[in-house]
């Protein structure tokens, strides 16, 4: 059953087209990476699809639902009830502890469970690190933050855009064992990507050139 | 956790641990705090204690001679203020003066019923003692300079008694007074030595005879009128005279001071909200990755209006609580230096104070709260 159904998207800035009559579906459970170089519309694409962008042409079916069509304050509790985001930049609020940030994500999202919070990050191996602030953590540290604020309210979509553009070697397998991790577990994940390795842990990979979708490449060595 | 204590969690976070940024708004909150129940407590407090003594206590009807007799005595005041009513007879002070030399030099001596001054001039200010008995001396502040006098000191006064142009020349009548204190007042009877009626009678020969009495009586205008009325009538000699011009005088500079202290007051309240709202804006511009964070994790509008209000609320809070202690020793601090008196604490003034801090700190927030919903997520958590 196919979560996402992109549908000819386009998206126009004055003199210039990001994204330029892209399809895309994905299936629920599915991990996808999507690679190509800057200012290929990868972010573009990324925002719409979490509903904080609209196309300028197209349909971008979620669970359902059109949400090219929506109002925006329709699409706030859309990506809050379904979507869990990470960012190349973690973006954590800089003076909440890192459970409180994860609880900042079940506050919006419905009530705040300190216990909940602290589960979520001794998944992300961050139990002894919880009452720090983002400034006492390492930048691998504050991205299994974001991972953590990102499943704790259990999103049917996760999108992570460039989620280890900022990271050493390490830290980038972790994350990606993280991911593996949500993958088992049946959630859907759209990564996007400049690395070459983190493309290849996806089942698939999807490259975009100047806002057109290109090529796309099946894992034939996917490991779940 | 309920949502309500993740709310306070959330912005108490942020005022504590980002203390640098709210310092200066709740710097600005907690002087205009200051000010305002600063200014707030001297301008109802100050009128009412010098009200109550310029209008209770202090000298308000005047019995001079009749225009004809040269001088009153004992007797004429007392047949006069006996058509007083006792209870409305606060203070009876009789005045006689007489040009007397310490040192060759001139000055006035004021002979008194010192109980009597004590009681229609309560803000006369007296270091060291009233004089108690016959042969002690209270000098004014000028008086006290120009001899280099204090309490404890002893000063000789000279008496010319006046006598006809062409007699010979007369013995000065000299006495010694002991001083028990000196006077400060801001007025003429800083220049002025005062001494008992039974000492001006032993130094000038002559007895019983007054200049003026001064006398404090309660009661509204009418009724003084009235009393007035009644004197001029019933004792010719003695002709009373209400000194309206004192207390209204009083009053035209309270009015005068107590719009001075509303505007200054008004003045700093738009200063305060300036400034907050200035703090403010840069607050909200500088946290707009915060936001369109917040947003992109489902937060609606009101949420981050609820969320910034909440934090500016929370700081004119805790301004006003400190401003109102300030402001209370500010105006302790200006009342005893400047009106010579101290006020008592108004516990509606703590709330007050607070309420109002609030409410100017939440209108100084509304414009930069607002546009803090104008963040679009998409822009603000872009990479590079
Ligand atoms: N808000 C915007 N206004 C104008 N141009 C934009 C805006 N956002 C993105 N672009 C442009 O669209 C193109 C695609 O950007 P983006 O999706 O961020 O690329 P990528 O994430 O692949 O590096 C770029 O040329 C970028 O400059
Ligand atoms: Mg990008």
């Amino acid at each position: 059953m196919s979560l996402l159904e992109v549908k000819n998207i386009s998206k126009v800035y004055p003199g210039l087209k990001a994204l330029d009559n892209v399809s895309l579906t994905v299936n629920e459970g599915e991990w996808v990476a999507i690679m190509g170089p800057s200012g290929s519309g990868k972010s573009t694409m990324m925002n719409i699809i979490g509903c904080m962008d609209k196309p300028t042409s197209g349909e971008v079916l979620l669970d359902g639902v059109d949400i090219a069509k929506e109002s925006n304050k329709n699409l706030t509790n859309i990506r809050r009830d379904k979507i869990g985001l990470i960012f190349q930049q973690f973006h954590l609020v800089n003076y909440l502890t890192a459970v409180e940030n994860v609880m900042v994500a079940q506050y919006y999202h419905s009530l705040p469970d300190e216990k909940e919070a602290m589960e979520a990050l001794g998944r992300v191996g961050l139990a002894e690190r919880a009452k720090h602030l983002p400034s006492q953590l390492s930048g691998g540290e504050q991205q299994r933050v974001c991972v953590a604020r990102a499943l704790i309210n259990h999103p049917q979509l996760v999108l992570a855009d460039e989620p280890t553009g900022n990271l050493d070697e390490t830290n980038e397998n972790i994350v990606l064992d993280l991911f593996r991790q949500l993958h088992r577990e049946g959630t859907t994940l759209i990564v996007v990507t400049h690395d070459p390795e983190v493309a290849e842990a996806a089942q698939r990979t999807i490259v975009l050139e100047h806002g057109r979708l290109v090529k796309e490449i099946i894992n034939e060595n996917f490991v779940s | 956790m309920k949502r309500q204590q993740m709310y306070f969690r959330m912005i108490s976070a942020s005022l504590l641990r980002r203390r640098s940024r709210m310092l200066v708004a709740l710097l600005a909150v907690t002087i205009g705090a200051t000010i305002l129940s600063g200014l707030v407590t001297i301008y109802y407090d100050v009128p009412r204690q010098m009200g109550a003594q310029f209008r209770s206590y202090g000298a308000n009807m005047i019995f001079t001679a009749a225009a004809d007799s040269d001088g009153l005595t004992t007797d004429q005041v007392e047949r006069a203020s006996a058509l007083i009513d006792a209870e409305d007879l606060v203070g009876l002070a009789p005045y006689r003066y007489e040009s007397v030399r310490i040192n060759e030099r001139p000055v006035i001596a004021a002979g008194t019923d010192m109980a009597g001054a004590q009681s229609t001039s309560p803000y006369w200010f007296v270091t060291g003692e009233w004089p108690s008995g016959d042969g002690e001396a209270l000098i004014g502040k000028a008086v006290s300079n120009t001899y280099r006098l204090g309490p404890g000191d002893t000063l000789t006064a000279q008496y010319v008694p006046e006598h006809a142009a062409d007699a010979e020349e007369v013995e000065p009548i000299e006495r010694t007074f002991k001083v028990t204190g000196v006077l400060d007042t801001g007025g003429s009877e800083e220049e002025y030595l005062f001494i008992s009626l039974a000492d001006m009678a032993a130094l000038t020969g002559v007895d019983d005879r007054l200049d003026v009495a001064e006398l404090s009586v309660s009661g509204g205008q009418p009724k003084l009128e009235e009393y007035a009325e009644a004197i001029a009538a019933g004792v010719p000699e003695v002709t009373p005279r209400l000194v309206k011009r004192v207390t209204q005088s009083e009053n035209t500079v309270l009015k005068k001071l107590q719009a001075l202290v509303l505007l200054v007051t008004v003045i700093v309240l738009l200063l305060t909200m300036i400034c907050v709202s200035t703090t403010m804006m840069a607050v909200v511009s500088e946290r707009r990755k915060e936001i369109g964070l917040r947003k992109a994790l489902g937060a609606s509008d009101n949420s981050i209006i609820m969320e910034f209000m909440g934090e500016g609320l929370l700081l004119g809070g805790i301004g006003g609580l400190l401003g109102s202690g300030l402001g209370f020793a500010f105006a302790q601090m200006v009342s005893r230096n400047v009106f010579n008196s101290s006020i008592t604490f108004q516990p509606l003034l703590l709330p007050a104070t607070i309420v109002v801090s609030i409410l100017v700190t939440g209108l100084a927030c509304l414009s930069p709260v607002r546009s803090a919903t104008d963040v679009d997520p998409a822009l603000v958590l872009k990479g590079e």
